[in-house]
């Protein structure tokens, strides 16, 4: 028995209860099992399962034609899985820390996310590339970045971003049968956080959810910024605050619509993400909103990032991370006297 | 395969020297008479291209022209070599081989032209978009044939490049994983001695880039690029070898790019005529037509329906191109993905409604 099966517990309702590494790793099988097509590939995902054991047990499982190891080359590894696509797989790669998958960047730019407008949709390419993202882990350099605002930033690339274990297995199996090239963000902080997963359930690609009624004002998070909101609506709750939480699961294409709603009812915005604020996914998403609802707004909306530093060492760390008493302070600064 | 057993030969192969005579060789044997005379109705095709293309960007039809002007040989070989259901990876330089393939000129000129990226469907082809990035295709070759291998099909993947892209990472990465994974792939470099204006002493130590094929374990060969029976036997046996699962070749030509990068380049300050002189005493199509003479394979009427065909094809290319087509705006939003995003279908909106006021007149 693998240490993700023991991850896993049956419960009577047919709901197991298992870790996000442990969802993502079922939501592959599941795939793999479905489509002879979809093939998984990367570093160390064969004999190891992965430096996460995202990949655990699929090589025996399904053999070395469907999840093998590659050389070390990340563009490489992405590369490869333009020209698979191109001739009818689906290919899943791994990039195995966000700041090792720079030297497939151009790959990603130049090609993952161009192919299907270049060729007017001739030459769709339903690649899935994995990475595990973010901080927390207290990874030593370069094994801990937030790099999610670059690929947002590229049209034609898909960005989800889940933060429980439900939604990594729902969209991760929606990716890997989507139609076009998504960037599947793993918070890596989240792997090992357990919860309940319906392997019936499915989640739409692009839609936000709000995950907490509140009234207040609305928090704006995805990945590991998420467990960070709802504890800060736990906290303000204690205080007689009611805050709404929205889980963006989705980052690009971005979901204005439940966005708008949700802000629009509470007329106060605070963005939260771990990514250096300038530039970023939440200034992206803190001007939406300021455009889109200004006429609802109470007061500005405002950004918890993190420092505009490079990633933080991890003995520094949590000097860096967005936590729930800088949320707290951004929520205390929504002009409630007016 | 011992690495000795996978080097190259020092000397290029050539099978018909630069006066038309054929050279013996103990391995690689010149096609038929009839087969070469094929080859060079396409190089008379291809050149006929090249100067029409010339043309074209001095009267402002074409955006931009990479000439292969010289490295016809290369083009038509690298072609002729496929079966139809084998895969072209082609660069930027490579217009005339995607002719060749069967693409109609001006849908391989569309991305020069700039109406659009790729003007062909890849699948209907069987040629991979063009690349401009320099090396990139390579690794989109390697993955393609990958699928192939575990799809259990036979084909064979042609993958181009220049002496310049051989200096990219993903040059390295192509060729290793290609290796490892012992891949039914021909790298195909066509050397022509200059990346855009740096010579190829100042992009590579390396006095033969065959030579690197044995570091990743796979054999390679140097080639007379200007030499099309050497093209054809050298690359044939790559093919071939690709096909019966012995994996990757890396093949490189050593040929000429006789005029600039593009338009946009003045050749003169980067090297001298006397060079450029030297390199048209080896053109592929005066040798080959001396060969082909010297045989009684190729007559007068051959030439002057060769020469129709060239003329017909250069026609219906200017004809095309001389052709004023309004670009739809719309593709701008269509394709960047398979299901639009609210996003697009806004942005969308908002140009249509530009255009609309520009066309009452409202908006200038």
């Amino acid at each position: 028995m693998t240490m993700l099966q023991e991850n896993s517990a049956k419960v009577d309702t047919g709901v197991e209860t298992m870790s996000m590494a442990a969802a993502l790793n079922r939501a592959l099988a599941d795939e793999l099992a479905a489509d002879d097509c979809v093939v998984v590939f990367g570093e160390d995902v064969g004999a190891l399962g992965g430096v996460f054991r995202v990949t655990d047990g699929l090589t025996g499982q399904f053999g070395e034609k469907r999840c093998f190891d590659t050389p070390v080359a990340e563009s490489g590894i992405v590369g490869t899985a333009v020209g698979m696509a191109m001739n009818g797989l689906r290919p899943i790669v791994e990039m195995q820390f966000d700041a090792f998958a720079y030297p497939a960047f151009e790959q990603v730019v130049s090609h993952v996310a161009k192919m299907g407008n270049r060729t007017r949709g001739a030459v769709r390419l339903p690649i899935v590339i994995r990475i595990p993202y973010a901080g927390g882990i207290g990874g030593v350099e370069h094994h801990c970045d937030s790099s999610e605002a670059y690929y947002a930033h590229t049209p034609g690339l898909t960005v989800v971003a889940p933060s429980t274990p439900q939604d990594a297995y729902s969209l991760l199996r929606e990716a890997i049968r989507f139609p076009d090239p998504v960037v599947f963000l793993e918070p890596k902080k989240l792997y090992w956080a357990k919860g309940p997963v319906d392997t019936s359930s499915t989640a739409e690609i692009g839609k936000a959810r709000v995950i907490r009624e509140g009234t207040d004002a609305t928090l704006v998070a995805y990945g590991t910024s998420v467990p960070i909101a709802l504890e800060a609506a736990d906290a303000a709750a204690a205080e007689g605050r009611s805050l709404q939480v929205v889980d963006l699961r989705t980052l690009s294409p971005y979901d204005d619509a439940t966005i708008d709603a949700a802000v629009r009812s509470t007329g106060r915005a605070v963005v939260i993400a771990e990514a250096p604020g300038f530039a970023s996914m939440a200034s992206e998403i803190a001007a939406r909103i300021s455009e889109r609802c200004f006429s609802w707004l109470e007061a500005p909306v405002r950004r918890v990032t993190g420092f505009d530093i490079p990633f933080a060492p991890p003995r520094l760390e949590h000097f860096y991370l967005p936590d729930v008493d800088r949320v707290l302070d951004a929520v205390d600064s929504l002009n409630w006297d007016s | 395969m011992s690495h000795r057993q996978l080097l190259p030969r020092d000397v290029p192969v050539q099978l018909i020297n630069a006066d038309g005579k054929a050279d013996s060789d103990d391995v690689y044997l010149a096609a038929s008479p009839t087969a070469l005379t094929d080859g060079y109705r396409s190089l008379v095709v291809s050149r006929r291209i090249n100067d029409q293309c010339y043309a074209l960007v001095r009267q402002g039809r074409l955006a931009v022209y990479p000439s292969s002007y010289g490295q016809e040989a290369c083009q038509v070989a690298a072609v002729s070599v496929l079966d139809d259901g084998d895969w072209l990876f082609p660069t930027y330089r490579d217009s005339v081989s995607l002719m060749l393939r069967g693409i109609a000129p001006a849908d391989a000129l569309t991305l020069l032209r700039g109406d659009w990226h790729c003007g062909y469907n890849p699948h209907e082809f069987r040629v991979a978009p063009q690349s401009t990035p320099l090396a990139t295709q390579l690794i989109h070759a390697v993955g393609f044939a990958h699928a192939a291998v575990l799809k259990g099909e036979p084909t064979v993947v042609m993958a181009l490049c220049g002496d310049g892209a051989t200096s990219e990472g993903d040059f390295h990465e192509a060729m290793n994983f290609a290796a490892v994974f012992h891949l039914p792939v021909v790298f195909f470099v066509q050397n022509n001695r200059f990346a855009i204006s740096v010579p190829f002493s100042k992009q590579s130590a390396a006095e033969s880039l065959a030579h690197k094929a044995a570091g990743y374990g796979m054999p390679g060969e140097q080639v007379d690029g200007n030499d099309l029976a050497a093209l054809l036997a050298v690359l044939g046996i790559a093919v071939d070898r690709a096909r019966s699962g012995g994996g990757p070749t890396l093949v490189e030509a050593h040929t000429y790019r006789m005029q600039a990068h593009t338009n946009a380049d003045d050749d003169t300050r980067y090297r001298d005529s006397g060079e450029v002189q030297a390199w048209a005493a080896r053109d592929p199509l005066v040798r080959l037509r001396k060969y082909l003479r010297g045989k009684n394979a190729l007559d007068d009427a051959e030439e002057t329906a060769f020469a129709a065909e060239a003329d017909e094809i250069a026609t219906t290319l200017r004809d095309a191109l001389n052709t004023d087509v309004q670009p739809d705006a719309g593709e701008l939003f269509r394709h960047v993905y398979a299901t639009s995003t609210p996003q697009l279908d806004e942005q969308w909106a908002s140009l249509q409604g530009e255009l609309e006021r520009s066309e009452d007149g409202a908006k200038s």
